[in-house]
């Protein structure tokens, strides 16, 4: 068994030598480089755009401007499968080059020049006329009658809203002895941060169009360009490398539509566009800013009588994923902690900054963030241990969903709340930094998370994989899933050798995909790859055995049911005497002169289940006061997602979700100018990503229940441990400090302005401090 | 592939100051970790550049003849911290440029390119001004010293004439020995990051530790070039080593600094941060003279 | 305006090279163009994400802020350089695959380059030492745990094989 264990991962040799080929790693030297102009107004029309000086520049190919696309084919950028309900498609509200600007950084026009220095050159020198109109970057503000509109079809710019109505909120907060707990709890803006930035290439060979793109998805890549262009999808043939971190950012269409397009405009020639960091912070996408209001009603006995949250998305410019983030942390608020009377008030609203879309969490972080934060505030309201609160509270084992009917089958909170205390010494730590007083104090805080794997029942859930046998007895292995960091190669390579009976290093992994070859997938989003991989692994790997062992049957006269692959041998089950090894018998069937056959495997499976996976984190803080800084001492996260494939990888995983939610707590937020809508911070030196010498180190602990829904007991882990460490965090600076930091991050500007309304410190200027 | 016109490469400092004169539009570079970001930016592309780079005379810490000790203007930050003269006279120097960006920053950014970029949020700068640090100028008409606080000039600007360049920081004997000093960076993160505030102080105490003979106190990010806090120095100078003269010596800066109010950081924010960094510094300081506060 | 051009010599990954190198050329472009050197990744170019840090002279530089002019005279060391005749790998690349410390990879040479600067001064650092060293990568995937873990490990073991000696 291979599955549970923690094997090397099957790329890491390549990646730690430098052979691992990447997109720009695979272009040849030809091709031509394409930049982007932006729009340098958040809001307004392209009037006129001069680029008379910039054409003249020696080493420029082609310039095109947004008034150079004669049809406009709109499409849609979410990484969603496609629904052919068309009131279940994504909003398709992108050109490949705009002269109605909506961002500060919108894509109006394009060079293709013959290197780097060229185009950058050509850009310095196109002049742009526009047409401003008044710009808005409050999502509240955005909503008010009159507020600038981005989309006509979206009055008061809203994208969506959406209610979920339990029991009657209004009655039940007539229940008398009720205590009242209110707060605002928001996040900000921020960017995946993946180190390789988008890039891709795209060049006419024959009648089609080839894509090289670093993305997490291939096959929506096809089908979008396929839309962009209004060609047929068949005509676009997509490959992806390895690529640098995704996080999400890539499961969106990015630039390969307008890629695409150039190449088209300059007679199908190689153009590569390889997005300047200082571009993927703004004209990628980010995460969705969140400002969620909570109030909840709780009885004196420490338990919900009635709930409310309203929820307001900021979009930012154009739909992309849109309102699914917002609905799926909304969904999540009625199931974490259930509660007979809940209301909720979704929205998404359109805002005139940068496009966010899908990033590690999906609206999870969040609203955890608002959650957890609020529910700690609810504790010190009632004056109620956190802890015990949330054990009394939190879904309990046996609950069930009505819309996607997952069950919660496991005491998974409490397990995971039992081994993440044990693992940072919690009850010792909580009473001993309760009522300090000094410059700097310690504190310890708690945070759980709810998530749900994978997209059914909202959208399509099915993988596609291909096992094809070679002479040896080795079989690649391809799948529509992708590897995009996480080791999903490794994981498909253990459960297939596990379900064919091969030593690992039988099977190849074909980790590139062209969706030429590559079987159809969705790919890699909703931390789905293992859970659903699993099915389609499974069930091919089984067509594959028995293809094999009726060969068998040929070749040893044995009945097929008394014969099984054990360890890559053909086996005779009743007295275990090892047959013939498989590499024999593969190479036999291929050449066989009397019954040759090519032994694959292909199928596709539908997945109409999806799984919970919970967890919590807990943090140990110390807080400088007169600084305004937090220092991470120790931080644990515990997941239950099921029976683990690799321990080793998924510790892994655990720790780049961590950091992901330490950066979300304490440090990252891109910013903007309130006058310009212009972004301030959009590079890696003012945007703050933790550094190594940011973190303590990382514990990661595990609860396995083996989830039953799945081909391998397992569920997602990808995004679940980015959920909870940010209000973690701000639930032990509250421990601490008794200061609530309810705007993400807790950086020293947050904290000075919280300690300061606190009285915590003081104005210098107006004399003695005394802390 | 950077957008530069023409490149120089200067031997010695003889042949820099040649090719400075012959191309009079052409500037300097020497790391390259500030041009060179500023070229891919578009502020100076299309630039022509003299690398000094390769003047190898320019690198190395040592003593000159008067006891001073005298750094090459392009010693990199990591070799200025691993300097036993450094950690010998003034290791708060080594330590505040290692606080410089990161490793590998450290080991192509030079002290010379850090204060002629005249950048105010420059590690080195505070406290090479704090030490009253002295920068030898050498152009056409031969080799002129300046106290670093007259070098600088104005935000981005620094006294280098027309085909002169900084060829030495020196740091006099009488302003370092018996001297003791501290530095702290005020930033977001704790690595690869730019100052908000940076604030270095050095104290020498009377013979029996119990008073302050001289404090200083400098700071980088208080105004749009590095500064001294004289208001500061004047309310410790001579006090006894005591939690009031801290305190009083902390709140006197406000006297003397004016951050400005941005989106890195707000004014009242920045002020606050400087009296605690001034009060924390100076405590430090005291203690590594050997004094003790009395509580 | 015409392209201006240097000769230059230096050592890449131990052989001796003669190039003719663009000036406006960056060391990355360098080695990756000219070389296919493809472990030199480009993450930022301004010296902030450390993707493309080599060795000059033993050294670690970000090399995308380093011209390639500058090469000269150099002896300059990347991932590709520390693989044997036969393939071999050194011990800080197994330490990267045996401690999990590898996931989308592309931080990966940048970061063990750094470790082998490190590793080179043979003598043991603190932890803390190891974060200040290694701080100038970042890494989206791993949270540096790993990384931290492969460094200190590769370390511990080479000052004990020392003391075996």
């Amino acid at each position: 068994m291979y599955a549970g264990q923690s094997v090397k991962r099957v790329d890491a040799f390549d990646k730690a030598t430098g052979r691992a080929r990447y997109t720009d790693d695979l272009c040849d030297r030809r091709a031509y480089v394409a930049r982007v102009l932006h729009s340098t107004i958040a809001n307004g029309r392209v009037v006129s755009i001069d680029t008379s000086e910039a054409g003249k520049l020696p080493g420029v190919v082609k310039i095109l401007t947004c008034f150079d696309l004669k049809e406009k084919h709109y499409f849609p950028t979410a990484g969603h499968p496609w629904s052919t309900d068309p009131s279940h498609q994504d909003v398709a509200d992108r050109l490949v080059l705009t002269d109605r600007v909506r961002f500060w950084g919108d894509d109006i026009a394009a060079v293709v020049a013959e290197d780097e220095v060229a185009a950058a050159q050509a850009l310095r020198l196109i002049r742009v006329e526009y047409e401003e109109y008044p710009f808005v970057l409050d999502v509240q503000k955005a909503m008010e009658d009159g507020a600038p509109q981005l989309h006509e079809e979206f009055p008061n710019n809203i994208l969506k809203h959406t209610q979920i109505r339990i029991g009657d909120y209004q009655r039940a907060i007539l229940e008398p002895g009720l205590t009242k707990v209110e707060g605002w709890y928001e996040t900000p803006v921020v960017q995946h941060c993946h180190i390789e930035n988008f890039i891709c290439t795209a060049e006419v060979e024959g009648k089609r169009i080839k894509v090289v793109s670093s993305t997490q998805i291939p096959h929506i890549v096809r089908r979008i360009v396929g839309q962009a262009l209004g060609v047929e999808w068949g005509r676009v043939r997509v490959i992806k490398p390895y690529i640098g971190g995704g996080f999400g950012n890539k499961q969106d269409i990015l630039y390969e539509p307008l890629c695409a397009w150039l190449s088209l405009q300059v007679g199908g020639h190689l153009v590569k566009l390889d997005v300047p960091r200082e571009e993927t912070f703004i004209c990628n996408r980010t995460r969705h800013s969140i400002r969620n209001h909570i109030v909840s009603w709780v009885r004196p006995d420490g338990t919900y009588a009635a709930r409310k949250l309203e929820s307001f998305s900021d979009q930012g410019a154009y739909a992309s994923h849109g309102h699914s983030i917002c609905a799926k942390g909304a969904g999540a608020f009625p199931q974490l902690y259930p509660c007979d009377n809940v209301e909720v008030d979704a929205y998404t609203v359109f805002t005139n900054k940068p496009v966010a879309g899908a990033m590690r969490g999906y609206g999870i972080p969040q609203a955890m963030w608002a959650v957890e934060s609020h529910t700690e505030d609810v504790c010190a309201a009632i004056g109620a241990d956190p802890l015990a609160f949330r054990r009394k509270n939190l879904m309990p084992v046996g609950y069930v969903d009505g819309f996607s009917k997952n069950e919660m089958y496991f005491d998974s909170f409490n397990q995971c709340l039992d081994k993440a205390m044990a693992a940072i010494d919690y009850e010792r730590k909580y009473r001993a930094y309760q009522n300090q007083t000094g410059d700097v104090r310690r504190g310890i805080g708690v945070a759980v998370f709810w998530y749900n794997t994978a997209v059914w029942p909202i959208s399509l859930e099915s993988s596609s994989c291909r096992m094809v046998l070679n002479q040896d007895g080795s079989f690649q292995l391809q799948l529509g899933e992708t590897e995009i960091g996480q080791g999903a190669d490794t994981a498909f390579a253990q459960m297939a050798a596990d379900v064919v009976g091969v030593p690992l290093e039988k099977v190849h992994v074909i980790s590139c995909q062209d969706t030429d070859v590559t079987p159809f997938g969705t790919s890699a989003y909703a931390s789905r790859q293992t859970y659903v991989a699993g099915f389609s692994i499974r069930q091919t790997g089984l067509m594959l055995k028995e293809r094999i062992l009726n060969y068998a049957h040929e070749l040893t006269r044995m009945p097929a049911f008394n014969l099984d692959i054990v360890d890559g041998n053909i086996v005779r089950v009743t007295d275990g005497r090892v047959l013939m090894s498989l590499g024999e018998l593969a190479e036999e069937a291929l050449y066989s002169l009397t019954d040759s056959r090519h032994i694959t495997a292909e199928s596709t499976y539908q997945i109409k289940s999806n799984a919970y996976s919970f967890g919590c984190t807990i943090a140990e803080v110390e807080v400088d006061i007169p600084m305004c800084k937090v220092k991470l001492l120790n931080i644990v996260n515990c997941h239950d997602a099921g029976r683990l494939i690799n321990p080793a990888l998924a510790e892994a995983q655990v720790h780049g979700g961590m950091s992901m939610g330490i950066g979300f707590g304490m440090s990252e937020k891109l910013m903007f100018d309130e006058k310009t809508g212009r972004p301030l911070n959009n590079n890696l030196l003012d945007y703050k990503l933790p550094t190594m010498l940011d973190h303590p180190r990382l514990m990661a602990e595990f609860v396995e229940n083996y989830e039953p829904t799945s081909a391998f007991g397992t569920k997602s882990l990808g995004e679940p441990p980015a959920c909870s460490a940010a209000p973690a965090i701000r639930n032990a600076i509250y421990h601490a400090t008794g200061v609530a930091v309810n705007n993400a991050p807790a950086n020293p500007h947050n904290l000075f302005r919280a300690f300061t309304e606190a009285g915590l410190i003081h104005d210098e200027s107006q004399g003695d401090r005394n802390v | 592939m950077y957008d530069i016109k023409a490149l120089y490469e200067a031997r010695s400092v003889a042949d820099a100051i040649r090719l400075l004169q012959e191309h009079p539009r052409a500037q300097i570079i020497a790391g390259g970790s500030d041009v060179l970001v500023q070229i891919r930016e578009g502020r100076r592309a299309g630039v022509e550049l003299v690398s000094i780079f390769g003047i190898d005379a320019m690198r190395g810490v040592g003593y000159d003849d008067e006891g001073g000790i005298r750094i090459g203007s392009l010693t990199s930050f990591s070799h200025i911290a691993a300097s036993p003269v450094i950690k010998d006279k003034i290791p708060v120097l080594g330590e505040a440029v290692s606080l410089v960006g990161g490793p590998q920053i450290r080991n192509i950014g030079t002290i010379g390119g850090n204060t002629c970029n005249g950048v105010t949020s420059a590690d080195s700068a505070s406290t090479l001004l704090a030490w009253d640090a002295v920068v030898e100028l050498t152009g056409p008409e031969g080799v002129r010293r300046l106290p670093i606080r007259d070098f600088y000039i104005k935000a981005g600007v620094v006294d280098l004439k027309p085909a002169e360049l900084q060829t030495a920081i020196i740091i006099p004997k009488v302003s370092y020995e018996g001297y003791f000093g501290h530095y702290i960076k005020y930033a977001m993160r704790e690595a690869m990051d730019i100052a908000n505030l940076g604030c270095s102080v050095n104290v020498a105490l009377t013979d029996d530790k119990k008073a302050i003979r001289d404090a200083r106190i400098a700071y980088g990010v208080a105004g749009p070039v590095p500064m001294r806090a004289p208001s500061a120095e004047a309310a410790a100078k001579g006090r006894a080593v005591c939690r009031e003269t801290v305190d009083a010596f902390a709140r006197a800066v406000l006297c003397d600094i004016h951050p400005r109010d941005s989106w890195r950081a707000a004014k009242a924010f920045r002020e606050h941060i400087a009296v605690e960094m001034a009060r924390r510094a100076l405590t430090e300081s005291i203690r590594l003279a050997g004094g003790v506060i009395d509580e | 305006m015409s392209k201006q051009y240097k000769l230059i010599h230096c050592t890449i990954n131990g052989k001796p090279r003669e190039v003719m190198v663009d000036v406006r050329a960056s060391l990355t472009d360098l080695l990756r163009n000219d070389f296919r050197l493809t472990s030199v990744k480009k993450g930022c170019e301004v010296g902030e994400c450390g993707a493309c840090n080599v060795l000059i002279d033993g050294e670690c530089f970000n090399s995308c802020i380093y011209l390639a002019v500058w090469a000269d005279g150099k002896d300059i060391l990347t991932l590709e350089g520390l693989e044997g005749p036969n393939g071999e790998i050194s011990d800080i690349q197994q330490a990267f695959i045996d401690e999990a410390a590898v996931q989308c990879g592309f931080c990966t040479p940048g970061a063990i380059m750094s470790a082998v600067e490190i590793l080179n001064e043979g003598r043991e650092l603190s932890d803390e030492e190891i974060r200040i060293r290694m701080s100038g990568h970042l890494c989206r995937c791993t949270g540096y745990e790993n990384i931290f873990r492969a460094v200190k490990k590769t370390m511990l073991k080479r000052l004990e094989a020392k003391k075996a000696q």
